[in-house]
């Protein structure tokens, strides 16, 4: 069905809208009221669910549901990312607003039955609280100190259902933006909004499309970057997945303001789901007339287009990208001229992120003084963070910015894993830094985060815990700048090599004080001869962990130790004299360097141990130790 | 494998696909992600071929399949084991479950057994951080893999059923 004006959207909103009232509301009816009432169930369907089986709980549901006579009456639906992903997968029913997690298929007889049968809820799959026991049914301490702009319709609505997107005011921001703003006006709400990319550089968006607007030209690009190549990030992803329209309608928006008819989105060959709910999306909005000619009869048009990376992080970056989507070598190019000057087969382009374009609609909705009242002084707005790593709640999270890391990693994320000690938070990805634990309360922001060596980047935010060696970690990230240079420039070519084999040398205890050295000099000799933000930032990882984690190197350097007992060249196995005997140790050493007789103390040959710790898994009788 | 000329020669297949295409050379990437699909992997001819059918250099056609890590040039296994080697995962024991794998199909990262069932490859984060470490199988994502034996009973699942009963198709 085409929609011919502005009128049709709100009318097409009003039809829907009841289906949405009931979701999530601030005074959630209990179960046993609900009973009787038509309901929805709404399975998270993001990747991490997916790999552990939500599309067979969505099967059970119907099945079970069909059986028990309530198939009619109640409704099962795919939803995008919760967000809280440790607890996966996750399903909640409305309106009672119940959350269960960690569901199986094979719970779903017993939870149809207590629920919508019995109407109570099924305890042993509520939220526990790790310390009072309690079970909670909705508003879970995860999301207390949430704020959720980007995320808002993630796990609300189906990202597979257009007029599910158009209930919940989809589409109003560009009816508005075409019918009652000039693009010179959506500029100023934008610039005024103070909304900066999410992709890294945080750049103020406002500002970068008044620049593609104001180059003459007589035609522009608007691209969309999924690229996302942050390895242990799934912000973007997650939007994608569970909220496709946004961002299409955010393109559209960001299309008509800086006069471009054509879009593009480039997203990674890695992301198979969230390229089909891209599909599906672009599908429907054409077929509603929302892409196109002439939209809801106006005198824009515009098409978008998805395109396909092929596994190279550089591409990530802008002008790499418009290389790629042309067609040949994702390297990029020096700036001047930046893409708002020539881009796209030298036209003016404005690349914007997934995660800066999610937040253009409520910012046309609400105001831009909304949104910048949101925030700190000089970062507007929240962000999105991938918490993952040795935290317990690996997930999704969305926080204003100016929350502290303390916050984000405590008091959503609920602690470190297994009791340990935090010892390091990293952002920004290979571009990024180490945080240690001194900075924990500082408000993040992005002057805040490069003040203290580190950087935004796109959100990604791996916790470490005390059994994390830091230079293996910094030698981590080098391999991975090693592998993704494109190498074009040698500083960033040759220079990443050589501080890899030096950080190597380190791990296998072969390292020199004249080593550390030589890695911050490089290092800042990288930073200043690369041409790209990959070259110019791939030394952070190090710098950062030289600056705040320098014993740690000493001790591989100096004392010859790893502190956290990970690298295996300076570890030591021995036994001492709680061995029995029992020869199970030398019965399982792949190298058959342990010798004794049996009920006599045994002995590791350390020349041939090859330190893989078999013996150390083995011992019943805690007689070998690592050190 | 090749040269069959029967309705499914993915010569004529991928043919018809750049014949779909309102614009071709610009294309480039989406061609060789549908060839690589169509044949398994990019070698040589199927490179020249692409090349003729866009009337480009084939060197052109190397540039970019030699840049994007994506695209192979070596035959693969007809299953794929990727080992997510992302942040996420290597802080959660990637490389233990790298080397798990590598002892159970006895072949390193990069190659395939040699009875061409298996190959093995990393790739960096398949956005499923939450499960780490996970791997993926033929685009099926598994995830929270610290035991031996639930990796073991995964790869089983891809074995041929008739490689595990004893004869040999
Ligand atoms: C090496 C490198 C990789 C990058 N990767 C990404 C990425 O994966 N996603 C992204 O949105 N921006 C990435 N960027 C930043 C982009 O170049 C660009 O600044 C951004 O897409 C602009 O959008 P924004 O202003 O909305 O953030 C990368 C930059 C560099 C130097
Ligand atoms: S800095 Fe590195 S990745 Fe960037 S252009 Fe130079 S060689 Fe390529
Ligand atoms: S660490 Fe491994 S090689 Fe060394 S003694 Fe123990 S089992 Fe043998
Ligand atoms: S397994 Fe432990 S107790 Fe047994 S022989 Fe080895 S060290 Fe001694
Ligand atoms: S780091 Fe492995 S799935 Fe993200």
């Amino acid at each position: 069905m085409k929609l011919k004006t502005r009128d049709d959207l709100n009318n097409l909103k009003a039809q829907h809208q009841v289906l949405l009232q009931n979701r999530r509301s601030a005074q959630p009816i209990s179960v046993s009221e609900a009973q009787g009432k038509p309901r929805q169930v709404m399975v998270c369907g993001g990747t991490g669910c997916h790999a552990s089986n939500s599309p067979q709980i969505v099967e059970a549901l119907k099945a079970e549901l069909q059986r028990r006579g309530l198939a009619e009456q109640i409704n099962v639906l795919q939803t995008g990312c919760f967000g809280f992903c440790e607890k996966g997968p996750i399903l909640e029913v409305h309106p009672d607003n119940v959350l269960y997690l960690e569901v199986s298929p094979k719970d779903v007889p017993e939870l149809v039955e207590e629920h919508f049968i019995q109407g109570k809820p099924l305890e042993r799959l509520l939220y526990q609280d790790p310390n009072t026991e309690e079970r909670i049914a909705s508003d879970l301490p995860f999301y207390h100190s949430q704020m959720r702009i980007a995320l808002r319709n993630c796990s609300l609505i189906s990202p597979e259902d257009i007029l599910e997107y158009i209930a919940v005011d989809g589409y109003q921001a560009l009816a508005k933006v075409l019918f009652a703003m000039t693009p010179e006006s959506v500029i100023d709400v934008i610039k005024q909004s103070g909304l900066r990319g999410r992709g890294g550089g945080g750049f103020p968006t406002g500002v970068k499309w008044e620049l593609t607007h104001n180059n003459e030209a007589n035609n522009r690009y608007i691209i969309c970057n999924a690229d996302e190549g942050d390895p242990g990030a799934f912000m973007d992803r997650s939007i994608l997945e569970g909220d496709p329209h946004s961002v299409l309608e955010a393109m559209l928006i960001a299309g008509h303001t800086i006069g471009a008819s054509h879009g593009f989105i480039y997203i990674r060959a890695e992301y198979p789901l969230a390229i089909h709910r891209l599909e599906i999306a672009i599908k429907q909005a054409k077929q509603y007339g929302l892409l196109g000619k002439n939209i809801l009869s106006s005198d824009f048009c515009f098409d978008i287009e998805i395109k396909y990376g092929a596994g190279a992080f550089v591409c990530g970056e802008e002008t790499a990208l418009i290389h790629s989507i042309e067609g040949t070598r994702g390297e990029p190019s020096v700036k001047p001229p930046f893409p708002a000057q020539q881009g796209l087969w030298g036209k003016p382009t404005c690349v914007n992120n997934v995660e800066t374009l999610a937040n253009i609609p409520p910012i046309i909705l609400k105001g831009g003084d909304w949104f910048a009242g949101i925030g700190t002084e000089k970062s507007k707005g929240t962000k999105v963070f991938a918490l993952a790593g040795k935290v317990n709640n690996v997930g999704l999270v969305e926080v204003p910015m100016g929350t502290t890391l303390r916050q984000i990693i405590f008091d959503i994320g609920g602690g470190i894993k297994h009791h340990k000690t935090f010892k390091a938070a990293q952002t920004g990805g290979p571009s990024g830094g180490c945080i240690p634990t001194k900075f924990l309360d500082t408000p993040i922001d992005y002057e805040s985060l490069i003040a203290i060596g580190s950087m935004m980047g796109s959100g990604g935010l791996i916790v470490m815990d005390e059994s994390d060696c830091m230079v293996n970690i910094a030698k981590f990230y080098l391999e991975f700048t090693v592998d993704e240079s494109c190498g074009r420039c040698t500083a960033c070519r040759v220079g990443t090599k050589r501080l890899h084999e030096i950080l190597t040398k380190i791990t296998e205890g072969k390292g020199t004080l004249d080593d550390l050295d030589q890695l911050e000099k490089l290092g800042k000799t990288i930073k200043d001869s690369s041409l790209c933000g990959l070259g110019q930032s791939a030394p952070n990882p190090i710098l950062s962990t030289i600056e705040y984690f320098r014993d740690e190197y000493l001790a591989h350097i100096v004392d010859k130790t790893c502190p956290a007992g990970v690298c295996k060249s300076l570890l030591r196995y021995d036994i001492t004299d709680k061995c029995k005997g029992c020869t199970l140790c030398a019965k399982n050493c792949p190298a058959g360097c342990i010798t004794g007789s049996p009920k006599e103390p045994h002995i590791i040959d350390q020349e041939r141990c090859l330190k893989c710790g078999a013996c150390l898994e083995k011992c019943r009788f805690d007689a070998i130790i690592r050190h | 494998m090749c040269d069959n000329p029967s309705p499914y020669n993915p010569y004529q297949q991928l043919d018809r696909y750049i014949d779909g295409l309102p614009y071709k050379k610009e294309n480039l990437i989406a061609i060789l992600h549908h060839a690589q699909q169509l044949f398994g992997y990019l070698p040589d001819k199927v490179q020249r071929h692409i090349a003729a059918k866009l009337d480009i250099p084939s060197a052109k056609v190397y540039g970019v399949v030699s840049f994007y890590s994506f695209f192979t040039m070596k035959p693969r296994g007809k299953h794929v084991v990727n080992v997510c080697m992302g942040t996420a995962c290597f802080v959660r024991g990637a490389e233990k479950l790298q080397q798990e794998i590598e002892k159970q199909l006895g072949i390193k990262t990069g190659q395939t057994t040699e009875d061409g069932h298996f190959s093995l490859d990393s790739l960096r984060c398949i956005g499923a951080c939450g499960l780490a470490p996970v791997m993926m199988v033929d685009g099926k994502v598994y995830g929270r893999l610290i035991h031996p034996e639930d990796i073991k009973q995964i790869l089983d699942e891809y074995r041929e059923p008739a490689l595990k009963e004893g004869t040999s198709t």
